[in-house]
């Protein structure tokens, strides 16, 4: 029950600070209440057993990526309130495309742990290495074994180590494109 | 069991993202929508693996990953382009526009 409660409190917020993020005029006040939002869904990840998601995403998103965004409004001298907003076709566009997405998906709600699992079992695909418990406790499980960040990383490093290694070539490409792009008159 | 409230949060905020993509004409704003979608995905993988295994957990790192780089581009990129056109509205930036 109180977790229900802090949940919707959580959500509330995160939808609350997403859409003053895109309504707001001065991008320095978009991106803190972008910041809002990442902090609220960090709630949320420890809400839904994934406490290391969860700190990784303040760290990573609020900690890093925002200070980039930040950077660059401040370096660009974007402070001024001018309006950007397009004219009304693009409001037209933008009602009717997230009314076509929240119908589509408002299906979702009706999910609950039993249907996942009776749809992933009667589908012919390959089930590894997602194992679905009915239970709804798969992550849980794997923490009370591994620990919290030991559960993570198993699959990290046994399934997914050739992933991970293109990650670090990927980092790399994109750390000397930026300054490849950034330095250079073009 | 949170699973369906959660799958409509992401969805919701994944519309919002959308929205702003469209209404919009700073092109940093631009990038925080795009990061406001990548975080309503990620929102998602972490509410299925509850029930699917901790595989969804660690694609949200490779989400984070690819949205870090992402970043890190596309702002390096802005910063080009503003050199070049003192502006970050995409109504000036209409060089391909025939």
């Amino acid at each position: 029950m109180m977790t229900q409660i802090v949940f919707y409190v959580m959500a509330a917020s995160a939808v609350v600070c997403a859409l003053a993020c895109i309504l707001q005029r001065n991008p320095v006040a978009a991106a803190m209440w972008l910041v809002g939002t990442m902090f609220s869904l960090a709630g949320i990840y420890v809400l839904l057993n994934a406490q290391f998601i969860g700190a990784i995403q303040i760290l990573v998103y609020a900690g890093a990526i925002m200070v980039l965004f930040l950077f660059v409004i401040m370096l660009l001298n974007l402070g001024h309130n001018a309006s950007d907003l397009r004219r009304w076709p693009a409001f037209g566009l933008a009602v009717g495309v997230s009314t076509a997405l929240l119908t589509t998906l408002a299906g979702l709600r009706f999910y609950t742990p039993a249907r996942l699992a009776a749809e992933v079992a009667g589908a012919s695909a390959s089930q590894d290495p997602a194992r679905v418990l009915a239970g709804g406790t798969a992550a849980q499980s794997a923490m009370d074994s591994l620990g919290v960040v030991g559960a993570i990383a198993d699959p990290l490093f046994r399934t997914y180590l050739v992933p991970f290694e293109i990650t670090s070539v990927l980092l790399l490409t994109a750390a000397v494109g930026a300054v490849v792009i950034a330095k250079r008159r073009i | 069991m949170l699973l369906g409230p959660a799958l409509i949060l992401s969805a919701i905020l994944f519309s919002i993202g959308v929205v702003g993509v469209v209404i919009r004409r700073n092109a940093i704003i631009l990038f925080m929508c795009i990061e406001l979608m990548l975080n309503a995905v990620n929102l998602s993988f972490v509410a299925l693996a509850q029930f699917h295994g901790l595989s969804g957990q660690v694609m949200v790192f490779f989400v984070m990953t690819v949205a870090a780089a992402e970043a890190a581009v596309g702002l390096a990129i802005i910063l080009a382009v503003f050199r070049h056109r003192q502006s970050v509205d995409l109504q000036n930036i209409n060089l391909l526009r025939g």
